[in-house]
């Protein structure tokens, strides 16, 4: 199967840890990785901000870059969740203003074959251990997109608790937005602070070493709040955990 | 809308004084949490949810759809029950026709059913510049009017107010209105709820017009429909003799049937009850039974406007439940007074800017207020994807065209104030579209990482005030692809 990696903008720049990761673990589990150098952004903080017609270009992009693989899969709930719900809205959008099907039949390949790692983990390959060792306590942080835009589930937990050694915490209040929300977090900036703050106390309360979650853009701002709030909690996008084992562990 | 909020800040600033105020986020966050894990459980217990959700969703839709059919059926019918139906295309005229019922009928005072609609359009406030009194009798409404406050929450509009707060505004300010409060009044909460029914009881007794609105309006049978907690709903659609009710254009069902899903979503959703504890109905006039003199006044102020929008018209099937509230977690943090206006939360995001239309501070930055997290649309009883209309506002805003108002085609120019953020979001687009271009300034972020300072000016505070930045890496993921091939030529 060809696989490619759509690693998002902000895991390319700032994170390429995650993307060594991910390369890493599919590649352990067999799948023949290729990451596609044309990519660059999916769109979406412009189409969550407003700019519909700023982000139809990087879709058709995205589309050219990815549209021959057989599969595509990355690291990021809400990059997952931008191309699966949000390039069909796009096409519809498009028809809707009378500039016919073309963005819709653009954009129609790529979206039932990109997968958010997780799911491409549990559904497509049928794993949950994925032999990876992690001795720590860990509390996951299940982020927006990927809870209730992709529908996740369990996948992500599953996974955690096949890893050898890892202790996974119950975060309380799960669920709740960490306050990120791309613009948000400036936009708004007070409310999201205040959203943060109350997410990194729920996650000191586990008692846990590392906060996990499956969306770098979230664990920066949670990591960013736990930093300067001096908590020595340690946020780690889940690929890390997954990527590590006993010959080469993560730390 | 209603005057009362012109002039409010835009959300951010509102935000930010109740964010800091720990009494507020303390109560706000008891309230929501509390109604929030009784309305999951209260939903659980029901096995069709999902069909109830699709239903109500469709028959709203429906009625929407054929909105003009339902209307003149509906005056048909209340009509040859008895009442009369009054169009107001906006709250100036809506209040005008009110005030106008209330003096034909001599009377100075009136009673009040909680009602949307009649805050929505400022009712109380120019009946007052009339000489009249109108006294809310619902506990959380009488709170907010005792307290010269405002209400924060569609369902429970002291939400921001907790038990001892209540009780020194009932020893306060009952004396000035009529009954005053017991001696040595405390804050149980059986107490207060005595101290509200002795005062209210008078109030019953004596008023000779009812003001109310409606949950629903059945265009069938021209039933108009109430459902309440408290009993005083009954009191003030029963006792007087004479009653008006103010509702919105988009409260209406077909028929008599279709009231079967809403009794059962509504409840759940707003007071997590499987069954509130009144349901009134009424049809016109009966000779000798309740008010002799019925009037219907619907009610437009934006809905035609907002119907004509195909992304936005889903915020009228809204049934005014307020569990998005409930769930939201920047309403927990910035309570309702900061959303400007008598819809706070995430449907009030989405109603007010379309109701009112964009042009002010506040309403033009309401659709900003949400993370997109969808906890809003997820627990809609009618399915409005609240994120989806947050979005679309977003891109009027920023974009502008074309929209209706006041029932003409006006084409919006992008407000101002974004001017810098459209530029970037150009550059942006231009980048990403050039991948060279982005690993250019990718790698120009790498190399400069050691000058890089740990806080940013102008801007950028925003996200440096609260929240450390992440540290740049030495290359970015592409450069280790090449570098390596992939980690096929080894890891680092």
């Amino acid at each position: 199967m060809r696989v490619a990696l759509f690693l998002t903008c902000v895991n390319d720049t700032l994170y390429p840890d995650t993307g060594r990761a991910v390369v890493k673990l599919l590649t352990r589990l067999g799948v023949d990785v290729d990451f596609p150098s044309g990519q660059t952004c999916c769109g979406q903080a412009h189409y969550n901000t407003g700019y519909r017609h700023e982000a139809e270009p990087l879709a058709r992009h995205f589309s050219d870059v990815f549209g021959e693989y057989e599969a595509i899969v990355t690291p990021s709930g809400s990059c997952g969740a931008m191309v699966r719900e949000l390039y069909p809205r796009m096409g519809e959008r498009a028809r809707a203003e009378g500039r016919g099907d073309t963005l819709a039949a653009t954009l129609a390949p790529v979206v039932p074959k990109t997968y958010e790692l997780t799911e491409f983990l549990v559904d497509v390959l049928g794993v949950t251990d994925v032999g990876a060792y992690y001795p720590h306590k860990v509390t996951y942080h299940p982020t927006c997109h990927g809870l209730r835009g992709l529908g996740l589930g369990e996948r992500p937990r599953r996974l955690l608790q096949a890893v050898k050694g890892l202790e996974l915490a119950e975060l309380p209040g799960a669920d709740e937005c960490c306050g990120f929300g791309g613009t948000f977090a400036l936009k708004n900036a007070d409310v999201s602070a205040a959203m943060g703050a109350d997410k990194v106390r729920n996650a000191e309360s586990t008692g846990a070493e590392v906060l996990c979650a499956a969306d770098n853009s979230c664990l920066m701002h949670i990591g960013g709040t736990m930093a300067r709030l001096r908590t020595g909690m340690r946020p780690v996008h889940i690929a890390e955990i997954l990527a590590s084992t006993e010959e080469e562990p993560a730390v | 809308m209603s005057g009362t909020y012109l002039g409010m800040p835009a959300f951010p600033e509102a935000a930010r004084e109740a964010v800091g105020n720990a009494t507020l986020r303390g109560n706000l966050r008891h309230a929501t949490h509390t109604i929030r894990a009784k309305r999951a459980k209260a939903v659980t217990e029901v096995s069709d949810w999902a069909e109830l959700r699709e239903a109500g969703k469709r028959i709203k839709d429906h009625t929407l759809r054929h909105l003009d059919r339902y209307l003149v059926q509906l005056e048909e019918s209340v009509t040859a029950a008895g009442g009369v139906v009054h169009w107001a295309a906006d709250a100036d005229e809506a209040n005008d026709i009110v005030t106008q019922l209330v003096k034909m009928t001599g009377e100075s005072e009136v009673v009040k059913v909680k009602s949307m609609a009649t805050q929505e359009i400022g009712l109380n406030e120019a009946l007052e510049a009339e000489g009249i009194h109108a006294y809310e009798t619902d506990l959380a409404e009488l709170i907010v009017q005792l307290g010269k406050d405002r209400p924060s929450h569609i369902l429970v509009p002291a939400i921001h107010r907790n038990r001892g707060e209540i009780r020194d505004i009932f020893a306060r300010e009952m004396s000035e209105w009529g009954r005053p409060a017991p001696e040595g009044l405390t804050d149980t909460p059986a107490e207060l709820a005595e101290a509200a029914r002795l005062h209210l009881r008078e109030k019953f007794l004596r008023a000779k017009v009812g003001i109310s609105g409606a949950n629903f309006m059945v265009a069938e049978t021209g039933t108009l429909v109430v459902v309440e907690s408290e009993g005083n709903g009954r009191m003030c659609l029963t006792l007087p003799e004479t009653l008006i009710s103010v509702v919105g254009i988009e409260k209406i069902v077909p028929a008599w049937q279709d009231l079967e899903v809403f009794l059962q979503t509504l409840p759940r959703s707003s007071t997590a009850e499987r069954m509130n504890p009144y349901t009134s109905t009424w049809t016109g006039t009966t000779d000798e039974d309740g008010p002799q003199n019925f009037h219907l006044v619907l009610l437009d102020n934006g809905r035609t406007d907002t119907l004509a929008d195909e992304v936005g018209r889903q915020a009228l099937r809204c049934i005014r439940c307020s569990a998005c509230l409930n769930v939201c977690p920047v309403y927990e943090r910035a309570g309702g007074h900061a959303y400007g206006s008598v819809y706070p939360g995430p449907i009030g995001a989405i109603l007010s800017p379309q109701l009112r239309g964009t042009g002010s501070e506040i309403d033009a930055s309401l659709p900003y207020a949400s993370s997109l997290c969808g906890a809003c649309y997820e627990v809609c009883p009618v399915a409005i994807d609240i994120p989806e209309v947050l979005v679309h506002l977003r891109e009027r805003i920023v974009q502008g065209g074309e929209v209706t108002s006041r029932g003409n085609k006006v084409v919006l120019r992008p407000a101002k104030g974004h001017a810098a953020e459209r530029a970037a979001m150009r550059a942006a687009r231009w980048a990403f579209l050039h991948p060279g271009v982005l690993r250019t300034g990718q790698r120009a972020a790498s190399r400069t990482r050691r000058f890089h300072p740990r806080t940013l000016p102008g801007p950028g505070r925003a996200w440096s005030g609260t929240r450390e930045l992440p540290p740049v890496p030495a290359e970015p993921f592409r450069d280790w692809w090449q570098r390596t091939r992939g980690g096929k030529d080894g890891d680092r």
